[in-house]
């Protein structure tokens, strides 16, 4: 992944060059260690901004809707999965978008890395697998693998899914028998002990919604939490509205999650808000063996219907 | 929904799904007994509630 950048600037400058496309949608450094940041990039002298390593955590499927020109996005395996789920949404079209794939090995968790520091962490870099981190106190040097984040741990589609051209050699897949150990971990709970996870899980949150903004298939022109008339939810810090909104954001991201990590990533808590969509992630595996943004050509789920479609919740 | 609700800590006999014609009276209250009864045995529901006090 370290070599990929410099095939990912040449690529953007051809692109660019060309008049192929007007932007590039990429990662650039951002203000401190650790925290690249999504930028545009328009102007050919500015391809030297773009960066791509361990930290590039969000999803850039978010910054594509909406767009008048033809641009080129960076994309690493999930990013293309909610690039499908966008074009067949009708967010947009294929033809619209020039794709820059990036096998990924996965993204690091940085809220752990921080948790080994008791000061500001000062300069990160990596090498490979080792991870060089730096604070005033201390240096560190890590195994990427032992701090990569939950859901990349899990990943089974590094590979982008969908692209024009590929910014590095294809990463070899992982597979496992039980993809949603997590899930499982909940689903053997009685419900008590299930509602104290959830109530314990979300008492931090302080609504700001950075998972709602930073996630790519929250897109509704108004999200139902901003609803005044109705208004669906309260606004306040109460534990019923604060579930109520991560309950029902989670729900309607049934069958179009690809289980990208951005709303943890972005979420100043810490909270795992995975947690919630994953239960549907496993639902609509085992029920319609689906995955979300594999196919261009596919309906999501509770898109379409079929009469083999699982009833037995009915009476 | 109902497994996510379930998922969350909702008692499963909390939430009950069903289609009934306007034209299936019967079915309509044996499904209602059902549900009432089922409902009564988990006593009243707590979550996701509001309390204003």
């Amino acid at each position: 992944m370290d070599t990929c950048i410099n095939k990912i600037r040449e690529l953007s400058l051809k692109l660019l060059e060309e008049n192929e496309v007007k932007k590039v949608i990429g990662f650039a450094e951002g203000t401190i260690p650790m925290a690249t940041s999504p930028v545009t990039i328009t102007r050919k002298q500015d391809v030297e901004k773009l960066v791509f390593n361990s930290t590039c955590g969000l999803n850039l499927a978010n910054y594509i809707r909406n767009q008048k020109d033809k641009i080129a996005v960076i994309a690493k395996g999930c990013d293309t999965r909610n690039i499908v789920t966008h074009i067949v949404e009708n967010q947009v079209q294929r033809e619209k978008l020039y794709i820059i794939g990036v096998p990924c090995n996965g993204m690091i968790d940085k809220s752990k890395i921080e948790s080994l520091f008791e000061d500001e962490i000062i300069e990160f870099s990596e090498d490979g697998g080792k991870l060089n981190v730096k604070s005033s106190l201390k240096e560190e040097k890590l195994n990427k693998s032992d701090y990569l984040r939950k859901n990349c741990r899990l990943c089974m589609h590094k590979n982008p899914v969908i692209y024009d051209v590929l910014a590095g050699d294809l990463v070899e897949e992982q597979n496992f028998d039980n993809p949603y150990p997590d899930v499982d971990e909940i689903e053997a709970m009685n419900s008590e002990t299930k509602w104290q996870h959830f109530e314990d899980l979300t008492k931090n949150c302080i609504r700001c919604y950075a998972c709602r903004n930073a996630c790519p298939i929250c897109y509704c022109p108004t999200c139902f939490v901003d609803e005044s008339g109705p208004q669906w939810v309260g606004k306040g810090q109460d534990k019923t509205d604060v579930n109520t909104f991560h309950f029902l954001r989670a729900f309607h991201c049934a069958g179009r999650c690809t289980d990208c990590g951005a709303c943890v990533e972005a979420c100043p808590m810490d909270i795992n808000v995975r947690d919630f969509t994953r239960k549907l992630n496993k639902d609509s595996f085992e029920m319609f063996g689906w995955e979300a943004g594999l196919d261009i050509a596919r309906r999501p789920p509770l898109d379409v219907y079929s009469p083999n479609d699982p009833d037995d919740f009915i009476k | 929904m109902g497994n996510l609700l379930e998922h969350m800590g909702i008692e499963k006999d909390r939430v009950h799904f069903s289609w009934i014609s306007s034209a299936e009276a019967t079915k309509f209250v044996d499904v209602v007994k059902e549900i009432s009864k089922k409902v009564r045995a988990l006593g009243p529901n707590k979550k996701l509630v509001k309390d204003y006090n």
